[in-house]
């Protein structure tokens, strides 16, 4: 590589980088600081609190696994013991009185029924959360399948 | 030996010959209130958090799991240390407690449980001593704070409010009964179908054999 190329290369190369790092400067990175400079203390919102109000939530999809209304704080669940399987296995909930873990959660992964939960589904809190009294931080368009259904029909009735 | 017991015995029917009667019973006043009084400073020292936590068995593993629960830190900073649950305030029990007590100190000199491991490996045995002494003694240490007369339910959620209502107040439970793993994490509940703890390891084998 003669000279003349290499400094061909290497003017380019700073002239990419001056391209790249005045783009990255005009949109500063996202952090939950909020752009408070580092010599100053952020004012970060108050944490909103859980719902627990032990009313069942509507689910947005059949598929959506339940959402938790009520507390877990210190819920232990790990390879000794299952605090929610306290009160909501098949055995506890006569006492209880709360919903029983669904059949789903029995099955392994050949569709065989075990006698308890299994592995696979031994982490509840992986697909079941709780929810706070919290705005959303981000704007959500969902709607479900009848809301879909409604308005596909009353199209087709504007067409007819 | 025997002898020397009765000698002993004739010495002390004899009354005194040098000392008076006013410096005998006014010393043994003096003196019952130093051994009555030191006896019970004693046993204060002995049922402070400070002197259990001496032993790092007792730092390490129940204090530190301890510490994220509600009984160590709270909305209203009023908080319980380690003899609010674990030792009885009446004085006899106390005093019961203390002496089986001699157990642990037995434990630490030998290091029975001086390692997280065998810390672990005790946990379920320790856990069920607690739970046994706390089912005998009606949760005897939960009431001393937690009284079902003071509980006022409409505060409390839903489900709370029912549970109590049905098993608290009609006293077919006692607190431990359903309030395990509290104030410590809980050992292997696998045994116990309340906790539904993980498949078996035979369960498992048996359904991967399929």
């Amino acid at each position: 590589m003669s000279m003349a190329t290499w400094l061909r290369y290497l003017t380019a190369a700073l002239v990419a980088l001056g391209v790249v790092g005045g783009a990255l400067a005009q949109q500063p990175v996202a952090t939950l600081r909020d752009g408070t400079p580092l010599d100053q203390n952020a004012n970060p919102p108050t944490i909103p609190q859980v719902v627990n109000s032990d009313l069942r939530q509507v689910r947005n999809y059949p598929e959506q696994p339940p959402v938790i209304p009520h507390k877990i704080d210190g819920y232990q669940i790990d390879i000794n013991a299952n605090r929610c399987m306290q009160c909501h296995s098949r055995a506890a909930i006569e006492v209880s009185q709360a919903p029983m873990v669904s059949i789903t959660h029995f099955m392994n992964r050949e569709n065989q029924f075990l006698a308890s939960i299994t592995p696979r589904r031994f982490f509840c809190t992986q697909c079941h959360v709780t929810q706070v009294n919290a705005r959303p931080l981000v704007e959500n368009g969902f709607v479900d399948i009848d809301t879909v259904l409604e308005d596909l029909a009353r199209r087709q009735q504007g067409a007819n | 030996m025997l002898a020397h017991a009765r000698r002993m015995w004739d010495t002390i029917r004899r009354p005194s010959v040098h000392y008076s009667l006013g410096f005998l019973t006014l010393g043994g006043f003096i003196m019952g209130i130093i051994f009555w009084g030191g006896f019970n400073t004693a046993l204060e020292v002995t049922n402070t958090e400070t002197f259990c936590i001496g032993c790092h068995e007792m730092r390490d593993n129940p204090l530190a799991e301890l510490k994220p629960t509600i009984h160590y830190t709270n909305r209203s900073g009023v908080r319980a240390t380690c003899p609010d649950c674990h030792v009885p305030h009446n004085w006899t029990d106390k005093i019961a407690r203390k002496m089986q007590a001699s157990k642990e100190v037995w434990g630490t000199i030998f290091g029975t449980i001086n390692t997280r491991e065998k810390f672990l490996a005790h946990r379920l045995t320790l856990a069920q001593h607690e739970w046994a002494r706390l089912e005998a003694n009606d949760s005897l240490e939960c009431r001393n704070c937690h009284s079902a007369e003071s509980m006022d339910i409409t505060r409390q959620s839903t489900r709370a409010a029912d549970a109590h209502q049905r098993f608290l107040f009609t006293g077919e439970q006692t607190c431990i009964d359903c309030h395990k793993g509290i104030a410590h994490e809980l050992p292997n509940m696998s045994q116990t179908s309340m906790f539904g703890g993980p498949p078996s390891q035979m369960e498992l084998a048996h359904s991967l054999s399929r």
